[in-house]
């Protein structure tokens, strides 16, 4: 079987969420070629073969930036037909998701987003996704001759034991009705974990006070090497940006530890947080149905033990 | 301006998901059914942009008969007319195949939606719309405002926004902070009753994914609470039991 990944780069690397998508397509095993666009070195694309990759094949016209997501679904395309890839996989994000919606319409694929789970191929293709904001799931089965699968956060652990993989460049035959989205900026936190493919996240809710309260929470944050979040409110207060809004209307993350401090466990706040494998809550009130949903309780001030765990935890990196 | 907006009908967010006859349907007891919150950022969006410039809201819905409670809800915040497309929504495909088909029809300069529904979370009927009418397509979309034929819009990318332009008519998945939700007055519940909803029939039945059974996440074992004099066997606990340290 012949797969095409579509991969992501951020700051001249294959993002985190990219690389499980490749890694996923190598479990399904067969052929699996990566198609990279923007700037990013032979290196660090080569990287992908780590992953899983056979061949990497680079767009590298900078026409191609952020937001054409019409420009991005004709190239792919293009590289459909190329490769003869039966299944295309991708990462679910801000832009996997539309430029996968326009690909399916033109090629006639099955899609299928949210995917946590391999395929099963017994009996045709069935995948298994996320539905009801991380409350259920459903198995869905794909008809179509070419299929699409959106990769949950998460979902797939990356493969380190791959061989470089070869890198070309890839050649499309740019429209112009392709551009008529112009991106005139982009304004992005730089040099942070992000939030949405953090393995680790420390977020703050209305418990804390005020965002002149926030330094604890980064410090804890920087000691775990971890992204912060926040609940709804405190991203409608503007105590910290929306980007960190976690839940139902927010970012869903798929951390390996969400720990919350002074939030109170709402059902919207869960549904962002709850495919986290371990979930820690620190909050005054022993009522709060955040515990439900925790792995690791603490009732407690969060301004004394939040400072107490981050020097719990520098004592243990030391 | 003529402004299409596409609403779900989806099970309120604190609803308890079940499943019946054999984890093959939604249990739908007890359940309290509302507008898509996404699908109310783009309405309310769609209702400041008409006291802006003028124009009409079309609210259109794919779903079978008992979806219209939630139409005359969006009929109540501001919407001219409604249309219900007589179908069981299948799967995005599907979705997106009748609201194109609806949206050739309407000529709309602006169709808006959510940027997904909250009870399958695919996020990819915008995209399938703008691509079947050969229109941009843009999502997430967190704030929009129309200068002439030009919107101009940011869009949230992972850790940031993007800025961006494009000329109408183009397809929007919006969220948050684009508008304030609105809640219908009393003038707005009564002439909803009024206003046109047309049910119309589904132009074929095609889809391209079939959905076999559903699931529940496995049972959350107890939370084990700790003193908050004792941080350190937190720590202890999260290196050695959880191993995520
Ligand atoms: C349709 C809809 C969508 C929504 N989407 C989201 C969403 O995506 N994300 C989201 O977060 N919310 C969302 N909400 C809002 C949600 O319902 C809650 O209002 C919100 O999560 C509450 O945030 P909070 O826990 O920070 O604040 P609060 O509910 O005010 O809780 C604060 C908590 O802090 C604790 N506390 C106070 N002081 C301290 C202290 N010193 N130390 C320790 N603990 C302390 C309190 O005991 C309390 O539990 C949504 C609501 C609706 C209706």
């Amino acid at each position: 079987m012949s797969i095409l990944v579509f991969i992501e780069i951020s700051e001249g690397e294959i993002k985190k969420s990219s690389l499980e998508a490749v890694s996923y397509a190598a479990g399904i095993g067969g052929e699996v070629t990566a198609i990279a666009f923007g700037e990013a070195s032979q290196e660090a694309l080569a990287a992908a073969g780590k992953a899983g990759a056979n061949k990497v094949l680079h767009v590298a016209d900078e026409k191609y930036k952020q937001g054409n997501i019409q420009a991005y679904a004709s190239a792919l395309a293009a590289a459909v037909d190329t490769t003869g890839a039966e299944t295309i996989v991708l990462a679910k994000s801000s832009l996997g998701d539309p430029v996968s919606a326009r690909l399916a319409i033109k090629i006639g694929a099955s899609l299928a987003s949210n995917v946590t789970e391999l395929p099963d191929t017994s009996n045709g293709f069935t995948v298994k996704r996320s539905i009801y904001t991380g409350k259920a799931f459903a198995n869905v089965d794909l008809t179509e001759g070419k299929r699409i699968i959106g990769i949950k956060k998460n979902a797939a652990i990356i493969k380190e034991d791959g061989a470089d993989a070869a890198v070309e460049a890839f050649a499309v035959n740019a429209e112009d009705a392709d551009f008529k989205v112009k991106v005139t900026s982009q304004e992005k936190a730089t040099g942070e974990i992000l939030l949405p493919e953090a393995d680790l996240v420390v977020s703050g809710g209305r418990g804390l006070k005020g965002p002149e309260n926030w330094g604890m929470i980064e410090d804890l944050a920087k000691t775990l090497g971890a992204a912060t979040g926040c609940s709804k409110p405190v991203s409608d207060m503007d105590w910290r940006p929306h980007h960190e809004h976690v839940g139902q209307t927010g970012i869903k993350v798929a951390p390996s530890l969400y720990i919350a401090v002074g939030i109170s466990g709402a059902i919207q706040h869960l549904a962002g947080v709850n495919s986290s494998k371990y979930i820690v809550v620190i909050n005054k009130d022993p009522e709060a149905p955040f515990f439900k949903a925790a792995d690791y309780g603490i009732v407690g001030d969060a301004f004394e033990v939040v400072p107490k765990l981050t020097e719990a935890i520098k004592a243990l990196n030391n | 301006m003529k402004i299409l907006v596409c609403i779900t009908h989806v099970p309120d967010t604190t609803s308890k998901i079940a499943f019946t006859e054999g984890n093959t349907k939604f249990d739908q007891t007890g359940v309290q059914y509302i507008i898509g919150p996404y699908d109310d950022y783009a309405l309310a969006r769609a209702v400041e942009l008409k006291e802006q410039t003028g124009g009409s809201i079309t609210v259109l819905n794919v779903g079978e008969a008992e979806t219209e409670p939630t139409l005359r809800k969006a009929l109540a915040i501001g919407a001219d007319d409604a249309i219900r497309i007589n179908a069981f929504p299948k799967d995005s495909y599907f979705v997106a195949n009748q609201i194109a088909q609806a949206a050739k029809e309407g000529n709309y300069d602006l169709i808006l939606m959510g940027r997904e529904s909250i009870d399958f979370n695919s996020g990819v009927v915008h995209s399938m719309v703008g691509e079947l009418l050969s229109m941009p397509s843009l999502s997430p979309v967190m704030t929009l405002d129309i200068e002439g034929s030009t919107a101009k819009m940011t869009r949230e990318i992972e850790g940031g926004k993007e800025y961006l332009e494009a000329d109408l008519p183009l397809v929007l998945g919006c969220q948050e902070p684009i508008a304030e939700w609105k809640i219908p007055n009393m003038r707005g519940i009564m002439t909803a009753r009024t206003k046109p909803l047309n049910v119309v029939e589904p132009t074929d039945d095609t889809a391209k994914t079939q959905l076999s059974t559903y699931e529940m996440p496995p049972a959350k074992g107890a939370v084990k609470m700790i003193d908050a004099d004792n941080v350190s066997e937190l720590v202890d606990l999260l290196k050695n039991e959880a191993k995520v340290l």
